[in-house]
């Protein structure tokens, strides 16, 4: 059994065709999912897309309704999780209550009768700092120590893949980012393969070196986090990493260089390369703080995209940055992030402004338009509430 | 004028230490009070009856306070069979009713959770045996397994018991009578520590290499102990201390009889009441003892 | 020992007919459904097993209550209203004697222990005080004292002062063994108020004695009634701790222990059948009733 030993290194994870459904709904449809060892994966998506039941799967807490989990080229569908060479950081952290903290550590290494388990469990302690309170009780430990415990309990085992589930959902500001640069750290230290699952765009960017956007259980669009948020491909993308501005309009010319879309009669133009459709109805977009404001009309240039004239009907300071929200006539209220270079915001409440971004900041999404705003509803707090209220109405009539 | 509401508050708040433990005290006073005069010092009346000697040409039933501490010893010479019998009978239907019980409080604490009103069902069937007469309960049994019964004539037919075995009268149907009497007292202590067990422990446990068998012994049961202890103790005591099922009336027999029969009869039949109450504080020593021990090795005293 | 509160809370918690949750404290996730294996029904299948093995005595007790029985109720002898019809009938009414008399005795006692366990119920959790341990300890020993020690005790109490053992001494004992039952299973409740609500009514300009009988008393009443329930029943079925302190008078337990030498007569049956259904029915109804709520705060999200 792979779990016998400990992992050399980590080990690719594959998901091929998975299918997962609970009674009344569908978790995850048809998911195809590579990651190479020794990478630091992340999934990214809003609570109910599917990417906790993912990790669940992968760590045989349940069962795939269709499709096959292979680790390290071998298929582990039917493996129960204690034959799977996979640990797990949970969200709760699920440190056992009942034993000390080294015990805690060294329960994996004992069931699995390797050799010196308490010496490892140690060192695996010194690793996340906590060496000192290994005959402490868990309940007697920070909400980032029991953090630190519950990782130092999965990697000692060595497994040669590491699912994070959440972890850091429950610590507050200061400590999560310091903990994201020790995982990160220990991450390349070790150099498991990092199966991450999180709802914090900003944690996902930070660690991994790729991230999954995940919706309705579909990965949307997957990559490195700076192509990911430069390039989004879809509505839903561009909108829950980070915030865009997004213009729909018929496409008036396409060119081996550029696809131009009119936005209420203004030419907006994304290079060919950066939009995913070329023709019809389409959506593009560009990140807020690619944005410049003018209070006088820019010169018209082809390598830049000017909208306006718009009044800007709310500034915001937030210290490094200004938010403007400019509403312009036909396009819609447009947000502007602007740096504080000056003292003071450089335009008004009120003021009459034009808006410029550089052609080549344009991105095209592939959404078909019509849909844009059934994607861009899936992750306010209305309808998160109202798939809660499903998932218990669901659970009450079982 | 919150202010000033807030300022009257806290001119009324000064006093009021004293004048809350007086209301402590009126709550207190005669629930208290009453268990002091209708339980401390009967438990006091006990030892001192405990230690009575008879009345010089008294009649039977008369008795003249003394430090007559060979009362003990006698009881000890006399009944030493019927202590350790009930100790051994309880011991032997705690085991049988935690096996019956733990499972049975796993199935409805754990498994039913996603069913809430199949769970509160099952637990009215835990308990539906409260609400009928113990007795005619421990009756029904006894005429379910006597000789005649269908179950024993079945079983003799199969030759799975000697055609001239008995069950009531022996030690095995109190023994049985026993357990099925305190397995609800076993079951919910049980239910309501499994109900609250988090079966992320349980998942966290199968994560780290734990077979599901291990998983079980290293995880679910200790975490499960604070409902173990109550479970054992809720049965182990009225059990030590019980008279009816090990009664010749019910499913005992002459050899049977537990320390409750022979209090039962030494009060209340030989009015030999030094003899009973000598019993009564060797049955309550020996269990305040066990229990003490127990819940320090079990490692919950927080339970107390 | 919280054990036998645990279980006395459970108990308790049945009757209650909103919020047994926070009587038996916050519920922990589900569970996910496992795969199906064939060792998925080995657990559903013994518990059907047990309820059954649990429910034998009741069926029979219940199924001979319609036997034509003469004077003892052992053999079949054929199928009959008569014993449901004609309860009072047998032995000059002496089933019924006895029955009226545990049931005055469960009244009288559960209204006492119900009230004095409240009292201290409240003061437990809302008071500081000194002693509290030994208080708590006097409150623990009844329920960890074996019965046959409670009831000689008494008993040899009411000897040493030369008291008739008559009606007063059982309602005397039960209550003493009831009030730690009220005190746990309210004390469950009392714990789980949030003081906020009384401090509001305080706020609002509620008295002391308005507050408590306009705010705190409506709120603990659920628990309250959960505990006379509890110690109605715990009297009820009393039979050790009764014989030793009845003298003369006749309960229904003790009656059944008495009888039980030359045969129980089937009157006994009907008498116990019938207090089995009525609470049964009392428990389904708050059960149900509590569900249909649950069901209904669930659908309006």
């Amino acid at each position: 059994m792979a779990a016998s030993q400990f992992a050399d290194s980590g080990a690719d994870l594959t998901l091929v065709g998975i299918q997962k459904r609970f009674p009344g709904f569908t978790a995850i449809e048809d998911l195809n999912l590579e990651i190479p060892a020794g990478s630091f994966f992340a999934l990214l998506g809003p609570s109910g897309c599917g990417k906790t039941t993912t990790l669940r799967l992968v760590a045989g807490l349940e069962e795939p309704t269709a499709g096959r989990i292979l680790i390290g080229g071998k298929d582990v569908t039917s493996t129960k999780p204690h034959q799977r060479p996979v640990n797990t950081v949970f969200q709760s952290y699920a440190l056992f209550p009942h034993m000390t903290i080294l015990e805690n550590v060294a329960f994996g290494l004992r069931r699995r009768k390797v050799s010196d388990p308490v010496n490892r469990a140690h060192e695996a302690l010194r690793l996340v700092e906590l060496d000192h309170l290994a005959a402490r009780k868990p309940q007697q430990l920070s909400g980032g120590q029991q953090q630190r415990v519950a990782l130092a309990r999965a990697i000692v085992n060595r497994p040669a893949l590491l699912l994070l589930d959440e972890p850091l959902g429950a610590l507050d500001l200061k400590l999560r980012r310091q903990m994201q640069l020790e995982l990160k750290t220990i991450q390349e230290e070790v150099g498991l393969t990092f199966l991450h699952v999180t709802h914090d765009q900003e944690e996902a960017m930070t660690m991994a070196d790729t991230v999954a956007v995940m919706n309705k259980g579909q990965i949307e669009q997957m990559g490195a986090p700076e192509a990911l948020y430069e390039l989004p491909h879809t509505a839903f993308v561009a909108n829950f990493l980070g915030q865009s501005n997004l213009f729909t309009g018929e496409v008036v010319e396409s060119t081996s260089a550029v696809v131009a879309v009119d936005v209420a009669g203004i030419r907006v133009a994304v290079p060919v390369a950066r939009a995913q459709r070329h023709a019809g109805a389409v959506t593009v977009g560009v990140r807020p703080e690619k944005l410049a404001i003018h209070r006088d009309a820019p010169p018209a240039d082809s390598g830049t995209n000017v909208l306006g004239p718009g009044r800007v009907i709310d500034v915001s300071f937030s210290g490094v940055s200004t938010q403007y929200l400019v509403a312009i006539p036909g396009a819609g209220t447009i947000v502007v992030f602007s740096q504080n270079r000056e003292f003071g915001p450089i335009s008004h409440v009120g003021d009459d402004v034009w808006i410029s971004w550089n052609v080549e900041h344009s991105f095209g999404l592939a959404d078909v338009p019509d849909e844009v705003q059934r994607f861009a509803g899936d992750t306010d707090t209305k309808s998160i509430a109202a798939q809660r209220r499903e998932a218990l109405i669901a659970e009450l009539e079982d | 004028m919150a202010f000033a509401a807030f300022s009257s508050t806290s001119v009324v708040a000064e006093p009021a230490p004293r004048k809350k433990s007086r209301i402590a005290l009126f709550l207190l006073l005669p629930g208290i009070l009453y268990l002091v005069l209708f339980f401390l010092t009967p438990l006091v009346s006990l030892v001192l009856t405990s230690l009575q000697a008879p009345r010089e040409f008294g009649d039977i039933g008369q008795y003249d306070y003394a430090f007559n501490w060979q009362n003990y010893v006698q009881v000890v010479d006399a009944y030493w069979p019927h202590i350790l019998r009930s100790f051994g009978y309880a011991l032997a239907a705690t085991v049988f009713a935690l096996a019956f019980s733990y499972p049975l409080a796993y199935f409805i604490g754990v498994k039913a959770r996603r069913w809430p009103l199949l769970q509160s069902l099952m637990l009215v069937l835990v308990i539906a045996p409260f609400f009928i007469s113990f007795l005619l309960r421990t009756l029904a049994w006894k005429q379910l397994l006597s000789d005649e019964s269908f179950v024993i004539t079945s079983l003799k037919a199969l030759s799975l018991m000697a055609p001239d075995a008995h069950f009531t009268g022996t030690p095995a149907a109190v023994i049985f009578g026993l357990t099925y009497n305190f397995i609800p007292f076993m079951t919910l202590p049980l239910f309501t520590t499994l109900e609250r067990l988090d079966t992320r422990y349980l998942e966290a446990g199968s994560d780290l290499y734990a077979s599901p068998f291990q998983v079980f012994r290293k995880v679910t049961i200790p975490l499960s102990m604070p409902g173990i202890v109550a479970g054992t103790l809720l049965t182990f005591i009225p059990a030590a201390g019980d008279y009816v099922n090990a009664s010749r009336d019910f499913l005992g027999g002459a050899d049977t009889q537990m320390i409750g029969n022979v209090i039962e009869a030494n009060f209340l039949v030989l009015q030999n009441y030094p003899a009973a109450a000598a019993l009564s504080i060797i049955l309550m020593a020996v269990i305040l003892v066990i229990v003490g021990v127990y819940v320090k090795r079990s490692g919950t005293e927080e339970l107390l | 020992m919280s054990g036998e509160g645990q279980a006395g809370t459970v108990v308790a918690g049945l009757f209650e007919t909103e919020n047994a949750e926070t009587a038996r404290g916050s519920r922990a996730p589900l569970p996910r459904p496992r795969r199906w294996s064939p060792s998925s029904w080995i657990l559903p299948a013994y518990a059907i097993l047990a309820f059954i093995f649990l429910l034998i005595p009741i069926a029979y007790t219940f199924i001979f209550s319609f036997n034509d029985s003469l004077k003892s109720n052992i053999s079949w002898r054929g199928f009959t209203f008569d014993k449901w019809l004609n309860v009072c009938a047998v032995q000059n009414g002496a089933v019924c004697e006895a029955f009226a008399n545990s049931i005055v005795i469960g009244v009288v006692a559960t209204v006492v222990a119900t009230i004095l366990g409240t009292m201290i119920a409240i003061a437990i959790v809302r008071y500081r005080f000194r002693a509290r341990s030994g208080i708590s300890l006097l409150l623990f020993l009844p329920m960890a004292t074996p019965e046959v020690v409670l009831g000689a005790g008494l008993a040899a109490q009411f000897l040493a002062f030369g008291v008739p053992k008559d009606m007063l001494t059982i309602i005397l004992a039960h209550t003493m063994f009831c009030i730690s039952f009220v005190v746990v299973t309210v004390k469950a409740r009392v714990a789980s108020l949030d003081p906020a609500l009384e401090e509001a009514g305080r706020d609002l300009y509620g008295s002391p004695t308005q507050v408590f009988l306009r705010v705190t008393f409506p709120l603990l009443l659920p628990g309250i009634i959960a505990a006379a329930l509890l110690s109605f029943a715990l009297s009820f079925d009393d039979f050790i701790i009764t014989n030793f302190n009845s003298g003369s008078v006749m309960t229904f337990p003790k009656y059944i222990y008495i009888s039980a030498s030359r045969g129980i007569p089937a009157e006994a049956n009907v008498i116990a059948s019938a207090v089995f259904l009525f609470a049964i029915a009392l428990v389904l109804v708050a059960q149900i009733s509590q569900a249909a709520r649950r069901r209904k705060l669930a659908k309006q999200g």
